[in-house]
Formats: C-alpha cells, structure tokens, sequence
C-alpha cells in the first residue's frame, strides 16, 4: 500500500487537543488507537455492523470505522476513556451487563448518549436505539435493564 | 481501513465542491463525492469503490436545508436520516428512513448518500418516487431541477461531475395516507428481504418496491392493475406481480419463491388497509 499523502490534524478528544499527521484515508478508530493510544473504542467487524466502535461525536452515536479521522476537525470527540464514573457506566456493573466486555465500551457510548438526549425515553425507543450494538456474549436484557435503571433514577430526581 | 490513499476535500459552497471535481478530474485523478461516507469506506475495504480524492458535501448550506414552505418541502441531500426521522417532515419518507440500517448507522447515513448508493435498495427513494418528487442536482453549468422520474430509473442518473443537492416534495403527499412494510430475513436491522411503500392518491393507490428486484422501482403497469378495483383483491395482485419490470431477485438474502410470497402477503395487508381505511 502507498503511505501518502498524509496531512496534519488536529482533533479534540475527551476535551484535550491533539495534533497529529495521518492518512487522509485513516478511519477516525484507526486514529484513535494507533496515534493516540485510545483503546477503549473496539474494531469489531470494520464495517459499520457491530457498534464496537462507538464514539460521541458532539455528543452524537457514530461508528468511528465509518468516518474518516479528517472529517472530525473543529468536532468534540468523546471515547469511552472521556467518561468518567457516568451513571450508565455504574449502571452497567450493579446489572452485570457484560460478560467478555468487548463491545460494552460501544455500548456504554451509545447508552450514555441515549440518556443524556432521551430521558424520557420508552421501551421502543430503547429497542431502536440498542439495535445499534451487538453483544455475541448475549446480555442484551441485562444491558437493557442498566439502560431503564439510569433512566428510572433520572425521572426520579425530576 | 481504506486500502489506498485519498485525499479529503471540504467545499463550503456548491460552486466551489464542482469546481474541486473539475479539477480533480483534469489532473486524471478519481474524484468522488463524499456525503455520509458510510458506502465509501464499506465498499473502499473490499475494494469495490476506489477514488483519489473525496469530496465532502456535508458541510455546503444548500445541502443541509430543511424547510417546510406552504407549497414546497426542501430537503437536503446531507440531512441524516435520523434528522428526518426526528423532525418527521414527510412521514412516509421518515417510517422508510427509520428502517435503514441501525440508529446510530443513521445518525451518519444521509438522504442524498441513500437516494444515490451502490448498494441497490436505496429505501428512502421510494416515498420520492410515490410523491413524483422534484430533485435539484447541481453540475459545471449550475442547477438544475428535474422531476424524480426524469433522472431516476433503476439508479440516479448524474452526469459526471454532478451531486444530488436537494429534493423537493409538494406537502400534499405529506399527509396522504400510507404504509411502509420491510420485511427482513431476520432481526430488525438489515437489508430487506422485500420493501414496500404505498400511499393512497384519492381513490388510487401508488406503490414503489426495494428488495423485489436488483433495483428500486415504481411501475406504472403495476399501480394498473393493483387499481383495477372491480376484481377482487387477490386477482389484482396476481396480475400486478406479472408486471414487475425483472424476475424476483433469488439470492442469499431469499429465494424467489419466498420474496413472491412475502410479497403477496404484503400486498393483500396494504391493500385492506388502504381501501378500506
């Protein structure tokens, strides 16, 4: 494979800057975990499917193997090492929802983003949201449940 | 991984993201345009898209328009589907973006990118199709507008150098009834074993199909005959599927013999329900 071109980029991520010099064609997760260490965000299947991969990007779920690293400058990128003792993360251990933990990082993001945007959230919306994620150790009810119970606890303080 | 090098381009204006592919082009390069990206970097990993250069459209203002006018709906081609799902502008067009991919897939997946994939069953074109949308497409010589049916048979049809900007939808197809039913193999994620979008035009129904053939289509030699109200239901769809434009796709995702009995099912459901609904 040709190395070029590379360029210089500068991305925000878990509220730090980093600058580094990449190939335009690097996917965001090759960036994340090749130049700057981050190895919390997964490959899983590469190719959009599995949800491993997850990141926040200005608070949004996305696949961080189907963007390009490029295309997030001036964007705050959030990886599951950017949160810190957040209510789904607890949630996920008092519900024991994961056994291998390969794709909880994925799942923590998208769950955490789901609170943060949809308190009130039903059980549908839930659903559509979760289909987003696979969990081969199949603890999809378990990580549904640390999903009601952040959101339980939340319309309670209300 | 994308296996071999590009280079990322981010026009701010529609003449500036033309010019760029001109450009690109002269200098023998492979441009492409770059909406959601999501196609791109899938097929880019099995080496069956290749370009020496993207384009990024996401970031043009006309690209990200959504705006209800009285007599005109605009959408833009770099709106995400879960944008249109949230805001619900065309319902029909928000039930058959919802059903594409996963929802955070959506969250990057855009309109424009959909109506324009490779991977032919371009879902969220049938609600267009069934609403005899308008779409603007800019090139070397600026805009232009052009009814769906002109540009889309099978696929978009662009001339080199041109991208999908907007789509425009008259309201009145906004609140007509309708049905959108896409059948998976398995699961709720995926692609479909047979789509179907339906609306009810005062007394007639239009349909458009994903999954049925290697390509999205609406047939006028089908809403023929699943209109010819004085036979009975089950005649009607009998002669509607010997119209359909090719043989019913027979591939992994289904055989044939089940696509047609999906597909009848289907019909049958959509059919009580608009007539007598």
């Amino acid at each position: 494979m040709i190395r070029a071109p590379k360029c210089e980029m500068t991305l925000m991520v878990n509220g730090e800057k980093h600058s580094i010099v990449a190939r335009q064609a690097d996917t965001l997760l090759f960036v994340l975990r090749n130049y700057l260490g981050l190895t919390g965000s997964k490959p899983g299947c590469l190719n959009g499917d599995c949800g491993a991969c997850t990141v926040l990007i200005d608070g949004t779920p996305i696949k961080s193997c189907m963007i390009l690293a490029i295309e997030t400058i001036g964007k705050s990128i959030t990886t599951i090492e950017g949160l810190h003792d957040a209510p789904i993360q607890r949630a996920f251990v008092e519900q024991f929802a994961f056994q291998c933990g390969y794709c909880t990082p994925g799942f923590i993001m998208n769950a955490h983003a789901l609170t943060e945007h949809r308190p009130d959230a039903d059980d549908e919306t839930i659903r559509k949201w979760l289909e987003s994620n696979i969990c081969r150790c199949t603890s999809y009810r378990e990580i549904e449940q640390a999903v009601k119970s952040v959101l339980a606890e939340g319309q309670k303080q209300e | 991984m994308i296996p071999f090098d590009l280079t990322y381009h981010r026009p701010s204006s529609i003449s500036e993201a033309v010019q760029l592919f001109e450009q690109i082009q002269k200098q023998g390069k492979t441009p492409l345009y770059y909406n959601g990206g999501t196609e791109i970097i899938t097929l880019s990993r099995l080496n069956l898209v290749f370009a020496d250069a993207v384009i990024d459209i996401k970031h043009i203002p006309e690209c990200r328009v959504l705006d209800r006018k009285q007599n005109e709906l605009t959408l833009g081609a770099a709106l995400s589907l879960t944008t249109i799902e949230e805001a619900n502008p065309f319902p029909l067009l928000a039930k058959a973006a919802s059903e594409v991919a996963d929802h955070t897939a959506r969250n990057q997946i855009t309109l424009g990118g959909n109506v324009c994939g490779q991977i032919f069953y371009r879902e969220t074109v049938l609600p267009l199709l069934l609403a005899d949308c308008d779409v603007v497409i800019a090139g070397k010589s600026g805009l232009r507008q052009h009814s769906i049916h002109e540009v889309f048979d099978q696929h978009i049809r662009l001339e080199p150098g041109e991208f999908l900007v907007q789509i425009k939808v008259d309201p009145i197809y906004t609140t007509m009834p309708h049905i959108h039913i896409k059948r998976r193999k398995q699961g709720n994620v995926g692609y479909p074993l047979v789509t179907v979008s339906m609306i009810k035009k005062e007394r007639d129904l239009r349909v458009a199909f994903s999954g049925v053939c290697p390509f999205p289509f609406r047939s006028q030699a089908v809403e023929e005959q699943l209109n010819a109200r004085h036979l009975p239901i089950e005649t009607r769809i009998v002669r509607a599927l010997q119209q359909l434009p090719e043989p019913i796709l027979d591939d992994v995702e289904g055989s044939a013999e089940y696509r047609l009995f999906v597909l009848k099912n289907i019909l049958t459901d959509m059919l009580i329900a608009l007539e007598e609904g």
